[in-house]
């Protein structure tokens, strides 16, 4: 699967579209990762617990979106874009949307 | 007693963040300086366009997130510029160092797959919180990179030349 944020793969041709595809995941972080980012508040820096979760869970919202343009028969998803929403203090959505297309080498 | 004990924490605290933080936001800087050299060969632009003449081998999208926080010193310095106004000095450090450091960690994932350039760079910020009325968990901020990394075709030997 070739993902690109742009209109179009290039070096290929599309051929056909299939619409939208999407995924999404809710994640909340633990506790232990709480504790760290408190004690991290104080001195600053980065909270790597963060980084990692939030890196995990888009991956997550990326394969299901994949796995929704592969069930179409899509061989690549171009012009990705994301959206991360706080939806309640300590968990996040991270949502991930795309238009499936098929494409072959021109 | 209890005033003093508030007053002997708040201040630890403050100097905690004042002195670390500064460490750290130093190091970090020269970190970024330095990474930054090393990768400036590698272009990143926010248009969608790339040498068309060329035909491109490989291309894909490329991600790269940080969550930075503020320190305890800076937020103090934040609820007092909340009082008057004006451009908060603290803060804009915080969020460079965090725009830089996710597009530095994009460059180099793509370096890593020998990409030639990166293109439709998109940044997103938002901001993390924790549980509410606790005021020690506001002051983090993610910064998210991405955009589509494009790898050329390798130029035949024989038929290279500059450009």
């Amino acid at each position: 699967m070739i993902l690109t944020n742009i209109d179009t793969v290039p070096n290929m041709r599309i051929v056909e579209h299939y619409g939208l595809v999407s995924g999404s995941t809710v994640r909340a972080k633990h506790i232990g990762r709480d504790i760290m980012a408190g004690l991290k508040n104080i001195v600053g820096g980065e909270l790597k617990g963060y980084t990692e979760l939030l890196n995990d869970s888009r991956k997550d919202a990326i394969n299901r979106m994949v796995a929704q343009a592969k069930a179409l028969g899509a061989n690549a998803i171009i012009n990705v874009r994301f959206a991360t929403s706080a939806v309640a203090p300590g968990a996040a959505e991270l949502y991930v949307y795309g238009t499936a297309v098929r494409v072959e080498s021109e | 007693m209890d005033t003093l004990i508030n007053l002997f924490v708040f201040l630890v605290l403050l100097s905690l963040g004042f002195f670390i933080g500064r460490r750290n936001e130093a190091r970090h800087y020269a970190s970024i300086r330095k990474r930054e050299g090393q990768l400036a060969a590698l272009p990143v632009i926010a248009a969608d366009d790339w040498d068309k003449s060329r035909p491109v081998r490989e291309a894909w999208l490329e991600t790269a997130c940080v969550v930075i926080s503020i320190d305890y010193f800076k937020r103090i310095a934040l609820a007092l510029r909340n009082i008057f106004g004006g451009r908060v000095l603290s803060i804009e450090p915080l969020l460079d160092r965090a725009r830089r450091e996710a597009l530095l960690r994009l460059k180099e994932s793509a370096a890593a797959r020998n990409a030639d350039l990166l293109v439709n760079l998109r940044m997103e910020t938002s901001s993390i919180y924790g549980n509410k009325g606790k005021k020690a968990s506001v002051g983090s901020v993610e910064l998210f990179a991405y955009a589509t990394a494009i790898r050329y075709d390798a130029p035949q030997p024989g038929m290279s030349g500059n450009g």
